[in-house]
Order: C-alpha cells, then structure tokens, then sequence
C-alpha cells in the first residue's frame, strides 16, 4: 500500500535529485517494500511516551561566549570549490 | 615473527628496545599491501612517501610513536582526499583535521593510508563504494561487512596494524565480526565527530578495529574526550581504558537478551555464541535472562531516523562550496539535481529520498516522529536491562560473511544488521571480537554491549574471553 502512498518522482524532486525512468520505478518498489516494513511501527503503544525525550545521558544545549576566533581562511575554504572568483563561489544564477 | 602480523602493544616494545625503527615497519607493511591489496581492495589510496616521510620523524616515545594506522575515508586529513568513497567527492581536500586525527597526529601514529568503504558509510557490505568493492581476506568471493569493511580487511589481512572506523548501525562491528577482528563502537558522545563526514548525526560514532582488544583500549585513550568543536562529545571523565583489562569477570553479570537468539539464525554462529556464553558462566561470570522488548523494532526505527538525518546532512553536497558540479545544469536548482544525480550512488540516492519522505509534510508524524518516539522505548529497554546486568552478550550478526551479490534487494541487506543497530539508537557501546570460525573458516563475532560510559568494564569482559581463546591467531587461508 505504501508504494502507492510513495511518490518517488516527487519526492526525489524535493531531495534534488534527478531520477531516470529505471531509477524511478526501482527505488518506487524497493522504497515502497522498505516502508511496508515500517509499518509495523504503526501499531506500537506510545501512549506512555513523552513527546521529547527524558534521559540524562542525552545531549543538551552547548553554549559558549561569542568571541571571534580563528578558523579556516577564505583561501582554505575556497579550494575545493568548482568555481570561483573574488573570494566567492561562484554558481549558476538563481533569480532570474 | 613477521612485523605486519604483531599488535601495537607487541610493536610498542620493539620499538622501544629498538629493534626495529618505524622505517622499518612501515616498508614491511607497505611490501604486504603490495603483495595483497591488488586482491583484497582494501585501501582507496596511499602515499608511502608520506608515510615514510611520517616515520622518519616519527618519536616514538609517544602513545603510538612509529605506530601506523589506517583511516576509514569518512574522516578529515588536512591535505588529503576524503572521498566517502563517493564520486561526488572524488576531488575533494580536506581544509582541516578531524579532531581523532589530531589526536593521532599528537601521540605520534602513522597515517598509512585511507580504507575503502560503502559511499557515505551506507551499507552493510561495502559493495556500494563507488570505487569497488571489498575482498574479505577469509574468502575473496565473500563482503568483509560494511560500511567500515576497508578498515576491518586491512586490519584481518596485516596490512595495517589497526584502524579507525565509524559506527551508525553496526558498521564496525558487523565488518570486525565478519573480518574476525575486534572493533569497538563507543558510546555516543565518547568520541568527537569533528571532522567525520555526517551520515546520521545521532548515531556515528568513530571508534577502533584492532587485532586485539588491549589494542582496542589503547586507542580508545587516544580518541576519546570532550571536543568543544564538537557539541555532543561529553564532558565524561576518560579513564586509562588499558588500566583495568585485566579486571577479570568474577562476578559479572551477563546478560543473554531472549530476543537475540531466533529462528533462522546460522547455526554455527549460534553454536559459536552459545560455547561463549558458556565459557563466561564457567569462568565466575553469571548469567542473566534479561528481555530487550522493542528489539523487534530496531531496524523499522533505524531506517527512519538514519535516513532523515542522512538526507539533512547530505543536501549540502549540492556542488557548491565542494565536491564535483554537474557541468550539465541548466539553472541552480537543476544544477543541484544533476550534480546529486550523477554524484551519488544508487543507495545513497534511495536513503536520501526515503528520508526526505519520512521528514515531508503529512508523513513526519506517521514516520519520523513516531521512530523518535520508539527509539525511546528502545534505549528504556537498554536502561532496565542494565539494572540486572553489567553486560549484554549477544551475537554480532546472525550469519558469518555473505557472497557478494547475495542480497540485491535493500530490504535484506538492512535485515542483515538486526543485532547492531539498537545499540546505537540507544547510544550505548558495543564490542565485536571473535569467538569461532565456520566449518568453511569463517569468521563468528561475539558482541558484546555496556551502558553508557561503561567501555572500561566492556573492554575487561571482552579482554578475558579472548585471552583464554586462540580465536586472534589464526590467520586467513591466502597467505
């Protein structure tokens, strides 16, 4: 039932990904398994769980004063980039 | 005794009384992986320049002077390649070290060269490296386990002495096991992240495979510790994990989780298993019957919670700031999509869009935030279970190492993990070490799992079984 509920072509869209035909109608029956699989999670009670979490030994919040420090130069940052000019990336325009 | 063969802990004296100097033992290992690796792929890349070049200066008066290691290709090295085995990062250079590679760098350790993987660390198997797969050095025509399955073969192949992998699901674990060495995932927060390339945030964890569990605990002291570049490593004390090996198992509680021993599990493995557990309750250990209830569940959460977070961390592989651009693109937007397109694997591609599904409007409550929710349920049930129990004693896989190409379909190479993935939902640590071999001289993997932060007492119940066993000295059949 899920291959249905999953539209793959429209959901990869939203990953940016550009999907071919195969592609598509694969990963629409291998997905479609995997998530009726899932669906046993359905079925679990969670009427005695919390919505967040209650556990010490999860992470919280880590703070620290805003104060500039040093970190990768612009020239570090920029070297692996596909394109570039002037201490920027340079990429395909996005408004028209 | 050949040099690629020994431990740390052995290389460490020889090195120390000077009979051999690190020249030495990087050229014996670089000739062995001349030798082998053309069969077992286990490295994507080397320099034995640098790494002679490391050993020249190499002071091994330090932790790990004169000690190389291979790095799983995940993890940060200034100056060199990181590709996750990825063609999408195939040229890419990292700006910066991963805070375990300054660590390494700090006491002293080689960096020999960078181990093979499944792309981005997903797989079981490490035949979704874009780069080709794995041989296990047990059999050539079987997986050596994934996604850590480089650094798992180099270490069962002496072609390394030891390795840093990472852990989401069982990814060192699964690959020590199948390998037939020890690999050791720490508890979530042990360990920085800084510098290992994201899949799910709330699950990696970087840790050791070794030949030897004391190699294990000796590594452990190197990487662990607080980061503050890295906001969910903890401010946990890290004791000398190599001081109380030998604490011994008298008295130890041991807990054999019910939902762990199933049908259709391999029977030699269960053989394997089951003489372990016997050998503990032998030797002053006692047995608990302790019940893990949301077992069941573990790997429907797993493959919820890991790819929404994988699809978060992997949208900034965009062609952007990194990595290889589509040249084909006609605007920004269409950029992205073809740069991910032809930049990503086929499995990557699924996580990536399975967990953009789960995180999408009208399916986040249904999907994502119900597995939150029984992630919780799962690590309550690790909470209870140790209360009656020090440690939990399962096995690592339910099979030894499969064909490559047995499981072509995503589904049951995710079944494949059952036994691995719950320890990191519920961010505890876990150890795989061997404990047997087939009839066909595979590998079995005993795992065992402590409570968060227990690593010390871990590390002392594996160290004790695998010094009354021979298991670690036997080597594979291709030699």
């Amino acid at each position: 039932m899920n291959s249905q509920i999953l539209d793959v072509a429209y959901v990869a869209s939203l990953a940016r990904i550009e999907l071919s035909k195969e592609e598509q109608s694969l990963f629409q029956s291998q997905l479609g398994q995997v998530l009726e699989y899932a669906q046993e999670l359905q079925a679990v009670d969670l009427s005695a769980v919390p919505d967040t979490p209650v556990d010490p030994n999860l992470p919280t919040n880590v703070l620290r004063p805003d104060t500039v420090r040093p970190s990768l130069t612009a020239a570090d940052a920029l070297r692996n980039a596909p394109q570039q000019a002037n201490h920027l990336f340079i990429m395909p325009k996005i408004v028209e | 005794m050949k040099l690629h063969t020994l431990t740390i802990k052995a290389l460490r004296a020889r090195l120390a009384a000077k009979d051999i100097t690190p020249a030495e033992l990087v050229n014996d290992l670089l000739q062995r992986i001349a030798a082998i690796d053309p069969q077992i792929h286990g490295y994507l890349r080397l320099n034995p320049a640098d790494a002679l070049r490391q050993a020249a200066t190499a002071d091994i008066s330090l932790p790990l002077g004169g000690i190389p290691i291979a790095i799983k290709d995940n993890i940060a090295v200034r100056g060199e390649g990181c590709t996750c085995a990825s063609r999408l990062l195939e040229h890419y250079t990292s700006p910066f070290d991963a805070t375990v590679i300054r660590k390494l760098k700090a006491v002293g350790a080689i960096l020999l060269g960078r181990a093979n993987m499944d792309e981005f660390a997903m797989g079981s198997s490490t035949e979704y490296s874009a780069f080709g797969r794995t041989r296990n050095p047990w059999d050539f025509a079987r997986i050596p386990g994934g996604s850590s399955g480089g650094s798992a073969a180099v270490v069962a192949a002496d072609e390394a002495i030891a390795a840093l992998g990472t852990d989401t699901g069982g990814s060192i674990r699964q690959p020590a096991a199948f390998c037939g060495c020890v690999g050791l995932k720490p508890t979530y927060g042990r360990v920085s992240r800084y510098g290992a390339v994201a899949f799910a945030s709330s699950l990696d964890q970087i840790g050791p495979l070794t030949k030897t569990v004391a190699d294990a605990a000796l590594l452990l002291n190197i990487i662990s510790g607080y980061d503050e570049l890295e906001n969910t490593s903890r401010p946990v004390p890290v004791p000398d994990f190599t001081a109380t090996l030998s604490a011994g198992i008298k008295g130890l509680r041991v807990g054999i989780p019910k939902e762990y021993f199933i049908d259709g599990m391999d029977a030699e493995v269960l053989a394997a298993v089951r003489a372990a557990m016997a050998w503990y309750a032998a030797n002053g250990a006692e047995l608990v019957d302790i019940s893990l209830p949301n077992t069941e569940h573990a790997i429907s959460v797993y493959y919820i919670v890991a790819t929404a977070e994988a699809s978060a961390n992997l949208a900034r592989f965009d062609g952007v700031r990194y990595g290889r651009r589509s040249p084909d693109g006609t605007d920004a937007v269409n950029t992205y999509s073809k740069t991910r397109a032809q930049g990503f694997g086929s499995e990557v591609k699924r996580r990536v869009i399975l967990g953009t599904y789960v995180l999408s409007s009208g399916y986040y409550d249904a999907y994502y935030h119900r597995a939150q929710k029984v992630r919780q349920l799962l690590r309550r049930d690790f909470t209870e279970a140790f209360k009656q129990c020090d440690v939990i004693l399962t096995p690592t896989s339910p099979t030894p190492a499969f064909k490559a190409g047995e499981k072509s379909d995503p589904l049951s190479m995710y079944l494949a993990d059952i036994f691995t993935i719950a320890v990191n939902l519920a961010e505890v640590c876990g150890i795989s070490l061997p404990c047997g071999f087939t009839a066909n001289s595979l590998p079995i993997g005993l795992q065992l799992i402590g409570p968060h932060f227990g690593e010390a007492r871990l590390l002392a119940a594996a160290h004790a079984y695998e010094r009354a066993h021979e298991w670690a000295k036997r080597r594979p059949g291709f030699d």
